[in-house]
């Protein structure tokens, strides 16, 4: 039987405020346990929260940078449940009145675009965090995290394969950096992801049983509890069995989703307006002066770089998966004008010693004055370009300027075609059997002079004019 | 009546909270008598009418995002009914 696979994600993004949604405390990660806690977060009787206008601003950006429509008027309610994360026995969240509906972004498949749609962002505060003792029967509970502002977007159910989810994943994740509204970092939960998974006989209109998947804090194992998940559910349709509606934890050491195994009731979280919060109003001014604050996003920024600087698609797509690999290139291009030779060297050498060195390119030591300066001597033929390939290998070790690395190690290139033509005759002069040779026809020994030329100049002299004196010069 | 025993078993299990049979009678009995009473609203037509959630139309009410001092870990544990170290300690739970 051919199957149709249908995916809705959920995603859970932290605002990138220094305070928390409903009060004061900070929202740095890594502080002291319980630290950042004050009677509103602990949810002490008779405190008031209020709302930190940034997490508003930041997710009206986001809802923009998604097409979404904001609503002019929305609110918050309370989600009830009880559990030691939440010290107020409820969330605040937002429920029949979000901030913002109705959106979508483009995501590209093997050159193909496809829509995926948005299907509301709201604002809402995280829980704390529970550490379960492996011996006792007891649990920790840190309340720094509680009240950390968050919005979570929930997308339509139009994903079709885990390919299309992580790619999904990765233009959401890449649009809430450009925006500087996230630090994105899955490792620390700042960028979470809930999947709703199901599958059904192609043709058939009704979806099947979905299950809800958690627990993948990675692009990579978002698409691997994917896989798994729609083959363990085919497998059940194939064996006559039923698929059950549950929450299944992805465990990344055994490569499978697990069930949660809790009592199979369904939650009750008899949400109503929290009276403790007032209507969030935005009004058309509000929304243009947010919308003109938005920065270029990736797909404006990629389309740019192919239309102005005339490099490939995938070099834009390269130059731009970070925003400030982005900028870096783009002052190297101001700086050399010389578009495609930036790429290449950024692309190739420069990410390399990066993804070697495991760093960020606002840690890589070669300044982009530098490497604009680099590729100006190699245009202006003080060195070669396989020399230049030494110099910024020194450039990134020593963060020193290429023309100092030129001027300690004596590069600069041999262009005197006087002192060429020495050379060269001197060569000819030691290897009168290969001379011979090569007039006879064994053409290929042309190489072998290029080789000995470049010998005696240790690499430094000009590729270019190598080849015409020797062309001369070897000519019977 | 409105509310049947089995619906106060079922907010009573949602809020966590025990009752005796004779209990469970008499709240039956009492919170029939609230949702009758609050019926009367049901009365006038509210037709076109946006529901409220506040008393007092106020909307916008921000807070900057300035980071001011916690508690601090001591006084936040101060009244916990059992700590240990700089957590609070619950008995285990495991979805």
């Amino acid at each position: 039987m051919e199957f149709e696979t249908i995916i809705g994600l959920e995603v859970h993004a932290q605002m990138l405020t220094d305070t928390k949604i409903f009060c004061n405390c900070s929202t740095k990660f890594g502080g002291a346990p319980n630290s950042h806690t004050c009677p509103v977060c602990l949810g002490m009787p008779g405190v008031l929260p209020v709302l930190n206008k940034k997490v508003v601003e930041y997710a009206m950006m986001m809802a923009l940078a998604t097409n979404c429509t904001i609503n002019p008027s929305n609110s918050f309610a309370r989600k009830n449940y009880f559990y030691p994360d939440l010290p107020k026995g409820y969330q605040i969240s937002q429920y029949a009145y979000p901030l913002a509906e109705h959106g979508y972004v483009w995501i590209d498949m093997d050159g193909k675009q496809k829509k995926i749609g948005i299907t509301r962002i709201h604002m809402e505060e995280d829980a704390g965090k529970l550490i379960h003792d492996e011996n006792n029967p007891f649990s920790y509970v840190d309340l720094n995290r509680t009240g950390v502002p968050l919005i979570e977007i929930v997308g339509e159910p139009d994903i079709r394969s885990p390919e299309e989810a992580a790619e999904y994943l990765k233009r959401l994740h890449e649009i809430l950096v450009y925006l500087e509204i996230c630090d994105g970092n899955m490792e620390e939960g700042s960028f979470r992801c809930d999947a709703n998974v199901s599958i059904r006989p192609v043709g058939q209109k009704e979806f099947g049983t979905r299950t809800e998947l958690k627990n993948m804090n990675s692009f990579r194992n978002v698409q691997r509890a994917l896989e798994y998940e729609v083959k363990r559910q085919q497998y059940l349709v194939e064996n006559g069995e039923s698929i059950i509606q549950e929450t299944r934890l992805w465990d990344d050491a055994q490569g499978a989703t697990n069930s949660m195994r809790s009592k199979e009731e369904a939650h009750d979280y008899r949400y109503f307006p929290d009276p403790d919060l007032v209507k969030v109003v935005v009004d058309e001014d509000w929304i243009t002066q947010i919308r003109e604050s938005l920065p270029e996003l990736p797909v404006a920024k990629r389309e740019r770089f192919i239309r102005e600087y005339q490099i490939p698609a995938y070099d834009a797509g390269v130059l731009t998966a970070d925003k400030a690999l982005a900028l870096y290139y783009e002052d190297v291009v101001r700086l050399c004008g010389k578009p495609k030779q930036a790429s290449n060297w950024v692309m190739g050498d420069v990410l390399r010693f990066l993804n070697e060195g495991k760093r960020d390119i606002r840690q890589c030591p070669i300044s982009a004055r530098s490497l604009a300066d680099m590729i100006n001597l190699i245009e202006e033929g003080t060195i070669s370009g396989k020399m230049a390939k030494d110099i910024v290998e020194d450039m990134y070790h020593t963060g020193k300027p290429p023309q100092d690395i030129i001027r300690e190690k004596g590069l600069v290139q041999i262009t005197d075609e006087g002192e060429l033509t020495e050379t060269i005759k001197a060569i000819i002069d030691a290897h009168p059997v290969q001379l011979a040779d090569y007039r006879g026809g064994r053409e290929k020994l042309f190489g072998f002079f290029v080789g000995q030329v470049m010998k005696a100049t240790q690499g430094k002299a000009n590729p270019q004019l190598v080849n015409n004196l020797l062309k001369k010069m070897l000519a019977p | 009546m409105k509310l049947s025993t089995q619906d106060v078993e079922y907010v009573a299990k949602l809020a966590r909270l025990e009752f005796t049979d004779a209990q469970k009678e008499k709240f039956t009995v009492q919170l029939n008598n609230i949702l009758i009473y609050i019926e009367k609203l049901g009365e006038l037509d509210t037709t076109g009418i946006a529901p409220m959630s506040h008393a007092i139309a106020v909307s916008n009410a921000f807070r900057e995002d300035v980071e001011r001092p916690s508690l601090g870990t001591k006084a936040t544990l101060a009244n916990a009914p059992d700590a240990r170290g700089e957590f609070f300690r619950v008995p285990k739970v495991i979805d």
